[in-house]
């Protein structure tokens, strides 16, 4: 297990006769962005939600900062670790700060109220998200792109050493998902969380992601330092598409274009 | 945002709110007494005893039973994440309303004409049909080993239909006299009690609202999702649980001593959400307090409105309740979304 922040072992996992995940083996060092890819339907929610404690009745073993998935009670598991979900859900009109100050549930002791710190914490968590000018507003009045932006400052909030990410960009704006990625960023870098994130945009994952893990139909199509693993062969073998791929000159990055049906039957006739 | 003082202010409003009611309660009945005789040297035995005897055992018993219904209606409103949740939907009414029935036709009834009273008879038997009914409904939602919200809510449902068929059943075979003290068992009255089984009432009741209260932060992670909650470190299962079973069994006691009282477990957590905000912290025992001021002030009027006769106090509840209610949704529902 040594010092590493994730540990995914032989993780298999089905929803009742239907397999989801089989055979997993994946490790996130503390500091470091690793980037779950794949098409739809790959497992890679699913993945996110195993590690986060989420679903029982897995094979396998996972273990967040060394704690067992399985058996650690979730407010232990909650400390060390916080999730974006994907669509995140809202019951009842509480403000984005309420939401946000949410993150501080598993460090309160039973029937604590949040300290002026944890408020500090919160408001500074917003600002940081860009989310500190609808911090009073009612959650279910904001729209997507803001929401998450909350969410995600609950995420902070949380103070983990582990953060799950599913998607926390899909609605947001171009200017948006780079300020959120900064952060994720910066949190890897300066504060040495580990950090495991779900990304459909092939080019953002280039740019901030470490290592990319590869999932096709519930197992590890390939895996290892993103230059290796985005390659022309891996995509269009994963994405069952052609893409255009490139280096972007600015960064010496990959760039990835999928290519519309159009395109690719000239190709097919070239 | 909720801060403790916050929490203290409000819940101390309340406290007054309620003891303000209860002595409305008290000063007003049939009989011509009111609070301020306790304090002149010249009151009769006769108005000690409708005061110590009638009126404040009622009071408290409606008080009690105002709050279970109330905080109950706010628990299930968290766990079922939907605003529009009652005590009732989870089907612990539909066993309590059958056991009382049966109770009152079979035992009760027949006392009376023999001259027998039998003043807890009723109760007993409603709320041995709502634990009854409490164990059948959390073995039948379980589905391997989890309580799945959307199945307690279907058999909730499915089992108010059954008891409701159960009790048409019993009422097409009953007599005219038994059939009027059916309906008006099952409108919602509350019974005067002996002042020392208040205390054992009081007990019953504290003892699961207070528990409840104590989950208020747990509530608060729950609405964003029952994945959200555990993600935040929330028990969700043991959470479940223990909400499905301490609500039922404060409704189950409601529904035992008073019938089917409508609207105060609706009508008073959604207007104390829309003023004071969706906080569980705040709103469990803001909504206790609030729901016992408000089903005292509606049993007073059901015992003035038609004096000496008494008109069934869930009647007055959904007169008042019902069109305030609607009021208010067109006010503020449309601007909060709730």
């Amino acid at each position: 297990m040594g010092s590493d922040a994730i540990v995914v072992r032989g993780l298999s996992f089905a929803y009742r006769d239907r397999p989801a995940l089989a055979g997993i083996d994946l490790t996130v060092a503390p500091g470091e962005i690793v980037g779950l890819i794949g098409p739809n339907g790959s497992g890679k929610s699913t993945l996110i939600r195993l590690v986060s404690g989420a679903l029982d009745g897995f094979d396998g073993e996972i273990h967040v900062m060394g704690l067992d998935v399985a058996t650690t009670p979730q407010r232990e598991l909650a400390r060390a670790l916080a999730v974006v979900p994907q669509e995140p859900r809202f019951g009842f009109p509480f403000t984005a700060l309420e939401i946000v100050l949410m993150g501080r549930h598993p460090h309160l002791a039973g029937l604590a109220f949040e300290s002026e710190a944890d408020v500090a914490l919160a408001r500074d968590a917003l600002e940081r998200c860009g989310a500190a000018g609808f911090a009073d507003r009612p959650i279910h009045e904001l729209s997507a792109g803001e929401r998450q932006r909350v969410v995600f400052a609950r995420a902070l909030t949380q103070q983990p050493r582990v953060l799950l990410l599913d998607e926390p960009a899909s609605f947001l704006d171009i200017r948006h998902q780079v300020e959120l990625y900064d952060l994720v960023r910066q949190q890897a870098h300066d504060q040495n969380v580990a950090v495991l994130s779900v990304l459909h945009d092939l080019n953002l994952a280039a740019e901030y992601c470490d290592r990319i893990v590869l999932l096709r139909e519930g197992r590890v199509a390939a895996a290892g330092p993103t230059d290796e693993v985005f390659s022309y062969a891996n995509l269009t073998e994963v994405f069952e598409t052609e893409v255009y791929v490139d280096t972007n000159t600015l960064t010496g990055k990959l760039l990835v274009m999928p290519l519309s049906g159009r395109v690719q039957r000239k190709l097919r006739e070239d | 945002m909720l801060t403790a003082r916050r929490l203290t202010l409000c819940c101390l409003g309340f406290l007054v709110l309620l003891l303000a009611a209860l002595a409305v309660g008290v000063s007003f009945g049939s009989g011509e007494v009111s609070l301020g005789d306790l304090w002149n040297d010249g009151l009769s035995e006769r108005h000690q005893a409708i005061l110590f005897q009638i009126r404040i055992p009622r009071v408290l018993v409606a008080a009690l039973l105002g709050g279970a219904l109330s905080i109950a209606g706010v628990s299930f409103q968290a766990l079922l994440r939907n605003p529009l949740a009652d005590p009732y939907v989870l089907g612990v009414s539909g066993g309590a309303s059958i056991g009382g029935v049966v109770a009152l036709t079979l035992i009760e009834l027949p006392a009376l004409a023999a001259r027998i009273p039998q003043p807890l008879i009723v109760p007993v038997f409603a709320f041995a049909g709502a634990l009854g009914a409490l164990v059948l409904i959390e073995r039948i939602a379980t589905v391997g080993g989890r309580l799945t919200v959307y199945t307690v809510l279907l058999t909730g449902a499915i089992f108010n239909a059954f008891s409701a068929a159960v009790i048409y059943f019993i009422q097409s075979l009953a007599s005219l006299e038994e059939l009027h003290a059916i309906v008006f068992h099952l409108m919602g009255r509350v019974r005067e009690m002996a002042i020392g089984w208040i205390g054992a009432l009081a007990v019953a009741i504290l003892i699961p609202a207070t528990l409840l209260v104590t989950q208020g932060r747990s509530f608060n992670a729950l609405s964003t999702g029952e994945e959200g909650a555990t993600q935040l470190g929330v028990d969700t299962e043991r959470l479940k649980r223990r909400t499905f079973i301490l609500g039922a069994l404060l409704t189950g006691i409601a529904v035992a001593m008073a019938g089917l009282i409508g609207f105060v477990g609706l009508v008073v957590p959604h207007l104390l959400r829309l003023w004071l905000g969706p906080d569980h912290r705040l709103l469990l025992p803001v909504s206790f307090l609030g729901g016992a001021a408000f089903l005292v002030l509606a049993d007073t009027l059901a015992r003035v409105l038609t004096a000496p006769n008494e008109l069934p106090v869930g009647v007055v509840t959904a007169l008042v309740g019902g069109p305030f209610f609607l009021l208010l949704l067109r006010r503020r529902g449309a601007s909060h979304g709730f």
